[in-house]
């Protein structure tokens, strides 16, 4: 495991692609910082972007990252290795680049900035969606065998967890108006990652404060110790899910 | 040492195999023949793994394959068509499999890299290699790690006639240390004087496994190509 981790990292260093998207997240955390008056503000504008930029990105990049090593994986897949190592190597070594990644570009700007529980959970749920967006882009990329279908399947899945669902949130919202929603809303975010992120942060910040009686539903359930449990592990369920998904279907796969 | 025992695999309504049971063992050379698109590749690569037979079973050296990795270890493979990471540079190429493989594979063969001439082009990168190179490049790893059995599809494919002679002399020499050799090709007359079994692909069916001694008794003909014409003719 530890060897090919190593020539997938030195692989995905020697692509520029990561280290420029260290310092677009480096410019754009310091200049955000730099432009609001107060650092909490800073915080939820960068909320917003990291919302925004980090799942595409992680996305974009892991799904033609495995789609352009297909003659690396064919390589190893006739050496006496385990598949699953090969497929969780590819994972690692994507994980492990983009976090670090993330935690350079938006995680030091964070903690110098607004060193508080609201920075810290900003940090862990962009940690958090980087990794679930690399483990969507491997199920993507070892279902679907023709390249550029694929990335247009990946950016779909990004069209709709970030755009998509929201409207169809909303739609729902207003077909059911006359009933009280507000409960069921907490379940429905849990299938979408990126909202559920951005609820995790949001309760974390004193706005929350001013958003009417569903915000007090999601703070009387997102407010508490459990409630931030509970929605960490479905985070971490969007993540071994996919990936676990994957190592089968790249179990039964034919090179 | 590989038994295959009815396998079958399908690409979606294309049959790829069709019921194939092939015994192999240690110290033969065996040549895998068979029109384009009868499977042989397709079959190669379920002795190896990297395709997951419908059902059957493939035994090596006693042991089911499925969900086994390490048997890998014992074989070298030389792919039809050898794809690389295309900016990795033939030297980091072959420490990488050295590194990969290092434990496992026992002493390290560098024979066939010094014979063509590719210790003096370690720095080229592999997209900038034409066929040819590639596929020295491919033989090269399949026999570094000395491996007990030798896959080799379409081996001199591309290859030029002098780099094509250094390829089969050395799977002579390798032979001749008791390995078990399957090979594929389509010029049977550089499989003459190599071969101890012939197996006959067609359509994804095993026609016949014999030894070259009966095909040659039953054809009446001595090279392999004529016995192969004349075995055509016979079963049309």
């Amino acid at each position: 495991m530890k060897k090919i981790l190593k020539y997938v990292v030195i692989d995905i260093l020697r692509n520029k692609i990561v280290l420029a998207y260290t310092i677009f997240l480096l410019i754009l955390s310091f200049s955000i910082f730099n432009l609001e008056d107060s650092s909490s503000k800073g915080i939820l504008s960068l909320l917003n972007i990291v919302l925004i930029v980090v799942p595409m990105v992680s996305v974009l990049f892991a799904s033609i990252y495995v789609y352009n090593s297909a003659e690396f994986l064919e390589l190893l897949l006739s050496q006496p290795l385990r598949r699953k190592t090969i497929w969780l190597s590819v994972f690692s070594g994507l994980l492990i680049s983009m976090v670090i990644s993330f935690v350079a570009g938006v995680g030091i700007p964070v903690l110098l900035y607004e060193f508080s529980v609201t920075g810290f959970t900003l940090i862990i749920s962009g940690i958090l969606l980087t990794i679930i967006f690399i483990a969507l882009a491997m199920l993507v990329a070892v279902k679907v065998r023709d390249k550029a279908r694929g990335i247009g399947a990946v950016i779909l899945l990004w069209l709709y967890f970030s755009i998509l669902f929201d409207g169809l949130v909303l739609f729902l919202l207003f077909q059911f108006e006359d009933y009280p929603l507000e409960k069921p809303m907490v379940a429905i975010t849990a299938l979408n990652p990126i909202d559920l992120s951005r609820i995790m942060v949001l309760l974390k910040m004193d706005i929350s404060a001013m958003m009417g009686y569903t915000g007090a539903v999601f703070r009387n359930f997102f407010g508490n110790a459990t409630g931030m449990c509970i929605s960490l592990l479905v985070l971490l369920l969007w993540i071994i899910l996919p990936i676990w998904i994957s190592v089968r279907m790249f179990n039964r796969k034919d090179v | 040492m590989i038994i295959a025992n009815n396998i079958n695999k399908k690409f979606g309504k294309l049959k790829a195999l069709d019921n194939v049971s092939v015994t192999c063992n240690k110290g033969e050379c065996v040549a895998l023949i068979g029109p384009n698109g009868s499977g042989k590749t397709t079959f190669i690569k379920s002795i190896l793994g990297m395709v997951v037979c419908d059902n059957g079973f493939i035994t090596f050296n006693g042991k089911n394959i499925l969900h086994d990795w390490k048997y890998r270890s014992a074989i070298g493979y030389m792919p039809q068509i050898g794809r690389y990471p295309d900016n990795m540079t033939i030297g980091q190429l072959i420490d990488m499999m050295k590194d990969i493989r290092g434990k496992s594979g026992g002493e390290i063969d560098e024979e066939l890299i010094g014979s063509f001439g590719l210790d003096l082009m370690l720095h080229k990168r592999m997209r900038t290699l034409s066929g040819g190179t590639r596929q020295k490049v491919s033989a090269s790893l399949a026999f570094l790690f000395n491996p007990e059995v030798l896959i080799l599809d379409e081996p001199t494919a591309g290859l030029d006639p002098v780099s094509a002679e250094i390829l089969k002399d050395k799977i002579v020499k390798e032979k001749a240390k008791g390995k078990l050799v399957l090979i594929t090709s389509h010029i049977l007359s550089e499989l003459d004087d190599l071969v101890t079994q012939v197996i006959y692909m067609q359509d994804g069916k095993l026609l016949f496994q014999k030894s070259i001694e009966l095909l040659r008794a039953d054809t009446g003909q001595l090279k392999l190509s004529k016995a192969i014409a004349a075995f055509m003719l016979k079963s049309k």
